[in-house]
């Protein structure tokens, strides 16, 4: 047995300055109060789902299922993320993943096969991102604005191209990846790509300059300025990255669904914001947090999950998702104020 | 015979927040009638002590004596209606509502319980305001419209719209001009000869003579002094009760010989800007204190964040080496090594929510990272060495910013540049919010950065502080320099009289 016994550190953790600990206790650290709420909600909402509907819940299938309906809005809220913690706001992320989706499942992008598909996808989402940044950090225009201006005519156009049609996928290729037993490295592909997202996401956030600038962006726009930060490059590149994010899940939706539609992607910026909120992430900007945004996601699609397996009704679980959102906001502001 | 109790009791008072003991144990007794002044350091307790007052804190534990009756002051609309009004430093008015709206501003006369009566309103708007000496303030103006001092008026007549005993001014002349000091303390005068009482905060020793009855002074959370005649005082005692030490202001020595015939480090050639200031030529050597003294609006702060690209010139340029920058961009500027130290702090130059090593490094990541990658290690080093090389308290990079003095975060501005390795610093209102305690220490730090070769460029409302730091004035009037000497050759007097006349008496 080569079990490391450590010792006794229990009190050691809770001091709450980390600034002599190596590496892996700043990691830790990151294990704050609400990150492990927000695990503790998860963790009850399992064990509601285990007893209500303790087989169908708790089959591998169903939990894979679970976590690859979280995968397309969880990617999405990754993008969503940065912008709210730069003091941002992206209205446009489910118009940009409904366009993107459309656009990348026509007849003629289809004839480039996969690579075709998944490069419209993505140059779709980053152009539509491109244009709220620079309407937002060169235009001088107000972020809720401007993306809702983005949402409303992605729509539209995703409207026109399709004319309410559904595009079928005929690429067996990507079809492949949405069959229930494909696995990539024993990972379902779409989860695999949310993983990859949400770790890149955490450590550009956590440990690169770009996420500091992105911190100090949304902290103090105008202190950022006169410390020497280029404040509308950054915020340029805070809406192509959510236009990023976005394209690349509409990828993950044509796959999951071998279709593009219109009306995909549909409240998916009521979602990614709530699960940010939620999550942790200050809505005024200067603090955000990638864990705490994917718990978020988690917490809403187990809820959604499990609400099916009960067979209770889409309007019951608006009603819960609301009702969640409320009390996690009074939690987390109860706990800020008493640390 | 039992003597009138006192307007005012507080006896015991704690209150303490994570980490720190705010207040810890204060009394205070402030009597109907009198300006009493309340004196500390910055962090010695007067902001939590005030907030107590205007019941937006619970403290701990102590008792509350109001007219002899053991009251609690569970919220500021408690306060509020036994008659204690808080002018607080930071204006709390709302910039998109009027004047009116503001003083009335959730007690509207209403009709019917709520229908605003905006005439009403008005009408007894414009009764407090020439009351307060500015009956040209419009009361149906927005207040965002109105320059810094009348909105200080609005905020006195939003305190004296209630049936106010007990005023509490943070810091009430900070942002105001002589002639508008004369009148905020001749509304003080005729507010404590109708009996009611000032509590009066002030950085600035002279303005407490000119008008207080007594003093209490706070340090480290206690009431080290209470009720001392104001008049009587030496001022020498006081500081000394402020400070632990016997300091008045202590500058450090000048060189013997500045640094004069280099070449210069930053030049300014006809820099200015429509409307704020005429056109200025100023030369900063390495090694050399300059300061720019003139009053609010005379555009020192202007002039230095123009200099810093924040503004747009409207014509001129700044030359550093020889080579002129872009005009109007700030990161130019970084990048030939100028640095600002902003007059509001916490508004333009700090990131709250962040630690003193993020503050710190903020300016300097690309020289702890590569590929964008951050070595945290090696920031938190570079932070640590930086801050203290400028003695920051306390020495743990690691904490919020925001749980740092004044001074503490001044240094921590100054640690940002030295870190960047920036051989400019444009220091504005350096001192502003810095105990005086920290500022001879503030002092000391500036000259040494001066002497390993910096050139400084200084703004400062203090005349005392320019003439006693720089090595060059450039005393500036309406946006116009009006006289340049050494340091050396000016005095108070003289300084005061240039900014005022504008003309040398010479």
């Amino acid at each position: 047995m080569t079990q490391h016994v450590s010792p006794p550190r229990g009190s050691a953790d809770k001091v709450p300055s980390v600034s002599e600990s190596p590496a892996w206790r700043g990691v830790f650290a990151h294990a704050d109060v609400r990150t492990l709420s927000l695990l503790g909600v998860l963790a009850v909402l399992v064990l509601i789902g285990g007893i209500t509907k303790p087989d169908e819940f708790l089959d591998t299938r169903n939990l894979q299922l679970v976590l690859t309906q979280a995968s397309v809005i969880g990617v999405v809220t990754v993008g969503m993320t940065f912008v709210i913690t730069s003091g941002g706001i992206d209205l446009s992320v489910g118009a940009i993943v409904a366009l993107a989706s459309v656009w990348a499942t026509t007849v003629a992008t289809q004839e480039y096969g996969f690579a075709g598909i998944l490069f419209t996808a993505v140059i779709v989402g980053v152009g539509c991102g491109l244009v709220n940044g620079l309407l937002i950090a060169y235009g001088a225009m107000v972020p809720f604005i401007a993306t809702l201006a983005m949402l409303a005519s992605a729509r539209g156009l995703a409207l026109q191209i399709t004319d309410g049609s559904t595009q079928v996928v005929t690429v067996n290729s990507v079809l492949d990846l949405g069959e229930r037993d494909a696995y990539v490295l024993g990972i379902p592909p779409l989860v695999l790509v949310f993983a990859v997202v949400t770790i890149i996401g955490w450590l550009v956030l956590n440990r690169t300059t770009f996420g500091r600038r992105t911190v100090a962006v949304g902290g103090n726009a105008e202190a950022a300025r006169l410390a020497g930060i280029d404040v509308r490059r950054q915020r340029l590149y805070l809406y192509l990255l959510s236009g990023l994010c976005c394209g690349i899940a509409a990828f993950l939706l044509i796959i999951l669904s071998g279709s593009g539609q219109n009306t995909n992607g549909n409240l998916y910026e009521l979602d990614a914001i709530a699960a940010a909120i939620i999550g942790g992430t200050l809505l005024s900007g200067g603090r955000g947090t990638i864990t705490g945004s994917v718990l978020g996601v988690l917490i809403f699609t187990t809820i959604t999950n499990i609400f099916a397996l009960n067979n209770l009704q889409s309007d019951v679980q608006q009603i819960a998702k609301g009702a969640i959102i409320v009390a996690a906001v009074l939690v987390q502001r109860r706990t800020a104020s008493t640390t | 015979m039992a003597p009138e109790p006192p307007l005012l009791s507080m006896s015991g008072i704690t209150k303490s927040f994570p980490g720190v003991r705010a207040l810890d144990g204060v009394d205070l007794d402030v009597q109907a009638g009198e300006v009493h002044c309340l004196l500390g350091q910055n962090g010695a307790g007067k902001s939590t002590l005030i907030k107590v007052l205007a019941g937006a804190h619970q403290p701990d534990t102590g008792r509350l004596r109001w007219r002899g009756e053991e009251v609690a002051l569970r919220s500021p609309i408690a306060a509020m209606r036994l008659g204690i009004a808080t002018i607080y430093q930071e204006l709390d008015l709302v910039e998109h509502l009027s004047v009116a709206e503001n003083v009335h501003l959730g007690h509207e006369p209403t009709t019917a319980g709520f229908v605003v009566r905006g005439k009403a309103a008005r009408q007894s708007t414009a009764a407090l305001l020439r009351r307060l000496g500015h009956p040209e303030i419009d009361p149906a103006r927005l207040v965002g419209e109105l320059p810094a001092a009348q909105q200080q008026i609005v905020s006195m007549a939003r305190a004296l719209s209630h049936d106010v005993r007990l005023i509490v001014m943070d810091e009430p002349s900070a942002a105001l001009d002589p002639d508008e000091v004369d009148n905020l303390f001749r509304i003080v005068g005729d507010l404590t000869a109708e009996g009611v009482a000032v509590v009066y905060i002030s950085h600035r020793l002279e303005e407490i003579r000119r008008i207080g009855d007594r003093v209490t002074v706070l340090k480290d959370g206690r009431a080290v002094a209470v009720g001392l005649p104001a008049k009587s005082t030496p001022t020498r005692e006081v500081v000394a009760l402020m400070t632990g030490r016997n300091v008045e202001y202590v500058f450090p020595e000048r060189p013997t010989a500045p640094a004069q015939q280099d070449t210069p480090l930053l030049e300014v050639q006809g820099l200015a800007r429509q409307g704020e200031f005429e056109p200025l030529d100023l030369v900063v050597h390495p090694g050399e204190i300059v300061g720019l003294a003139g009053l609010v609006g005379s555009g020192r702060s202007e002039i230095l964040e123009t200099v810093y690209g924040a503004r747009k010139p409207t014509s001129g340029q700044v030359v550093v080496d020889g080579k002129a920058l872009k005009p109007g961009s700030v990161r130019a500027a970084v990048r030939a090594g100028i640095g600002l130290a902003p007059e509001e702090r916490k508004a333009q130059a700090l990131l709250m929510l962040e630690s003193v090593t993020r503050n710190v490094s903020v300016s300097s990541m690309s020289r702890f990272s590569r590929a964008g990658w951050i070595d945290r290690r090696a920031e938190l080093g570079a932070a640590r060495a930086a801050t203290r090389e400028l003695s920051l308290r306390p020495d743990n990079p690691s904490v919020p910013i925001r749980t740092l003095s004044g001074g503490n975060q001044q240094k921590a501005v100054l640690a940002r540049w030295l870190l960047r390795g920036c051989r400019i610093l444009l220091l504005d209102e350096p001192t502003r919010g810095v105990d005086v305690g920290a500022r001879a220490e503030l002092y000391a730090v500036v000259r040494r950065l001066a002497d390993e070769g910096l050139g400084v460029l200084l703004v400062s409302s203090e005349v005392p502080e320019v003439l006693g730091l720089a090595d060059r004035v450039l005393v500036l009037r309406e946006g116009r320099v009006v006289h340049r000497a050494p340091a050396r050759e000016l005095d108070e007097h003289r300084v005061l009289d240039l900014v005022m006349e504008g003309s040398p008496a010479s």
